[in-house]
């Protein structure tokens, strides 16, 4: 067992363990020692991971608990798996913990004796990347439910950390509500597979499962195990947990939540996929990529339209994050290398240019008590520094070169134009709509640009007004780490698409991402096929920047029409306007009449979605 | 402990192909869905959980089962006798475990939502909206 190997347990370890030391011992520690404490472990984390990633090289890292390893095919032990996708992954994790973190060093700035003791939050935080690294870097089915829930719950407990304000409190309840329902749909799933076949290891799974034809309970378990991932990613129908959540947690967790756990839950779709229901006896091909290309388009479709209409900051950030999440579906699910490496570089560069914009809204948050972008108009003046970000932060969303979202954009519609090129269209709209909205927000709240916006306004909507401040002192200055924080993301995001060799690898991980063989290979200990899929192109292209640029123009200009145009006279942009007010009635309130704020119907959607897919993948097997 | 799992592996009986106990935890999903749906109370909809987590046990239980076999506990009988699956045991207890982390976690949300707001009623908690 090599080094690597022999230190892969260490990656869930370790944060459990700084966990138990906060949450314990760490009560009688002062809240600077506690913080001090929690960002020294996150790093020493955080260089374990980055050693684990270099170590991975263009291989796998297979680690066997406490040796157990399989006799004779047949295991009952559980394996841990980093290839450079997983361990990426837990790696973005690790880094942006240490972000979230470093953010809210000055952040709950509140007499400790109201809000429990300073160890609670960053021992909360621990807890939650254990379960996010976890569900990375494991290899077992089973255990992927467990990492699942403990995510899911350490994701509950913070989002609703706020404990004494009403709202935090019914965001987590919808949250914690559908993410058991789904967590427990996994575990049926599991059931079903382990029935069929008596294996836990993915890779094992998938190779009993091919000495049989496909049938009904393989098509059933895959169904029930995509929901439960799919409600993490927050795919349409089951992403109405995520606004609520994401606009009533404190922003560090937001960034966290959007920039890692829902892509967390794409890559567990994709990896229970590849490695389990990828050969005969699994889910074909076509029937996986024309559903998910669906869902994964409606996705992109319901985040982009819902982003543009809402007024509170936060919940305008959440839909933004679901419209991406639709984007990167939708890459995914082609099931092609290439594909696979857009969505990774794509989702690595919209998580700092994510993380660092709710970083953004929450010093909004800290000095105005508010984050509705109505009520703020012009209020964030003397915020130069933050506006300035904020606008950046808009820009990279939009796909703007040389940022990572623009190079992970490109690479994906690279992908996408050979295998669905209907969904040009919704690759160029979805990223400027939703940066336009960001940028009509930044600059009606940081330059008080264009005409005053309507206070008052008709149909269901959460303004974002009257928000608790989440730190008690709002006639201080903006603490500088709560700038630099989402300035580093900023270039961290920026970095991902200048740094030479990185798409390469990232290029490389996916093709062997890809490849069930060669993962089953390695976990079972045979020889890897040295010849793996072939490693696809993922760089700059000319078509690619002016892609980018393209849709960074059509930001900006969505963002002018929405601050000047209400007030251009005229008979044509009248007309526009009445148009544009008429589609609104029919096609967007609808819409947004489904984000009831009810838990019930979002349950009742998660077992129409759950319904809907467990027909769709019996008639195809 | 290695020995005696990998020594009872050959030794397990027969799976149950009864679909009887699978159509069973099918059912109590649906109804604990249904309960969830049209909760009229939080700590009834926690409770709707519960029941939908129940499913899952009976159906690792039915995975589990093995005819005419006993408790898969080896120190008073011989390793060579018929026993239950281990494996689906241990799930269904670390199922248990993440059931009732879970239904606290949620219970003291409720309980603080009805001290906040004044209502568990989930109709009357719709804040937030849009």
């Amino acid at each position: 067992m090599t080094h690597a190997a022999a230190l892969l347990p260490l990656t869930v370890a370790w944060p459990l363990l700084g966990a138990v030391l906060l949450a314990g011992p760490g009560r009688w520690l002062p809240r600077l020692g506690a913080d001090a404490l929690a960002s020294a472990w996150a790093t020493a984390q955080l260089a374990l991971l980055a050693w684990l990633w270099s170590a991975a090289g263009d291989g796998r890292i297979i680690s066997w608990v406490a040796a157990w390893t399989p006799v004779d095919g047949h295991s009952v032990g559980i394996v841990l798996a980093a290839d450079r996708i997983g361990g990426g992954l837990a790696l973005l994790a690790a880094a942006l913990v240490l972000a979230a973190l470093g953010y809210s060093w000055h952040y709950f700035d509140e007499p400790e004796s109201e809000r429990g003791h300073g160890g609670a939050f960053p021992a909360l935080l621990l807890l939650f990347e254990a379960g996010m690294c976890g569900f990375a870097l494991t290899g077992d089915l089973f255990d992927a439910f467990v990492f699942f829930e403990l995510m899911g719950v350490a994701a509950y407990a913070l989002t609703a950390y706020r404990v004494e304000e009403p709202r935090p409190l019914q965001g987590a309840l919808a949250f914690a509500l559908t993410g058991s329902v789904a967590g427990y749909c996994a575990l049926l799933g599991i059931g079903l597979l382990y029935s069929r076949t008596g294996e836990l290891a993915f890779a094992r799974i998938g190779e009993v499962l091919d000495r049989e034809p496909a049938g009904p309970v393989s098509a059933a378990a895959f169904a029930l195990i995509a929901t439960a991932m799919l409600v993490k990613a927050a795919a349409v129908p089951f992403h109405f947990w995520l606004p609520d959540a994401h606009a009533e947690a404190p922003s560090p967790v937001c960034m966290l939540l959007s920039g890692v756990m829902v892509e967390l839950g794409l890559y567990g779709l994709l990896r229970v996929y590849w490695t389990v229901f990828s050969g005969p006896g699994g889910i074909p091909a076509e029937a996986f990529r024309t559903t998910f290309l669906v869902v994964g388009a409606l996705t992109a479709l319901t985040g982009g339209v819902l982003c543009w209409q809402q007024r509170h900051l936060k919940r305008l950030l959440a839909h933004s994050t679901v419209g991406h999440m639709g984007l990167f579906l939708c890459a995914a699910a082609l099931l092609t290398p290439a594909g696979t490496a857009g969505a990774a570089l794509y989702a690595l560069g919209h998580a700092g240019a994510k993380a660092a914009l709710f970083a953004l809204v929450g010093v909004l948050l800290d000095r105005f008590g508010s984050v509705d972008e109505h009520g703020l108009y012009g209020r964030g003046r003397d915020l130069v520094a933050a506006g300035a970000l904020t606008v950046t932060g808009a820009l990279a969303l939009a796909g703007l070169p040389p940022f990572g979202t623009g190079l992970g954009k490109s690479v994906a519609e690279h992908a996408t134009v050979h295998e669905a090129p209907w969904l040009l269209p919704v690759f160029l709209l979805v990223p400027a709509v939703t940066a336009g909205a960001v940028l009509r927000a930044a600059l009606r709240v940081f330059a008080g640009a264009g005409t005053t916006p309507r206070q008052r306004h008709a149909g269901p909507e959460t303004t974002g007004s009257g928000e608790e401040p989440e730190v008690r002192d709002p006639s201080r200055r903006v603490p500088r780490v709560m700038l630099v924080v989402p300035a580093l993301l900023l270039g961290a995001s920026l970095a991902v698409g200048l740094l030479p060799g990185l798409a390469h690898r990232i290029a490389e991980a996916a093709a062997r991402f890809c490849d069930p063989a060669g993962y089953a290979a390695a976990v079972t200990g045979r020889t890897v096929p040295a010849a793996g899929p072939r490693v696809p192109e993922a760089g700059w292209t000319a078509t690619g920047v002016l892609l980018g640029l393209a849709g960074t123009l059509l930001a900006v200009a969505m963002a002018a029409a929405a601050l000047w145009g209400p007030a251009l006279k005229g008979p044509a942009a009248v007309a526009a306007r009445t148009a544009a007010d008429r589609l609104t009635v029919l096609a967007v309130v609808p819409l947004r009449r489904l984000h009831s704020g009810h838990v019930g119907d979002y349950v009742a959607w998660l077992a129409a979605g759950l319904a809907a897919l467990m027909v769709v993948f019996a008639l195809c097997t | 402990m290695t020995t005696t799992l990998l020594a009872a592996a050959p030794a397990t009986g027969q799976a149950t192909t009864d679909p009887l106990p699978y159509l069973a935890a099918g059912w109590i999903l649906l109804a604990g869905l249904h309960g969830l749906v049209t909760s009229r109370h939080a700590v009834h909809a926690i409770g709707c959980l519960t029941v939908v987590q129940s499913g899952t046990y009976v159906l690792l239980l039915a995975v589990g089962y093995r005819r005419g076999a006993t408790a898969p506990y080896f120190t008073d009988i011989p390793p060579t006798t018929p026993v239950a699956d281990p494996v689906a045991h241990a799930l269904t207890l670390t199922d248990v475990v993440v059931g009732a982390a879970v239904s606290a976690l949620l219970l003291a949300l409720v309980l603080q939502t009805a001290k906040r707001h004044g209502t568990a009623d989930p109709d009357a908690l719709t804040g937030l909206k849009g």
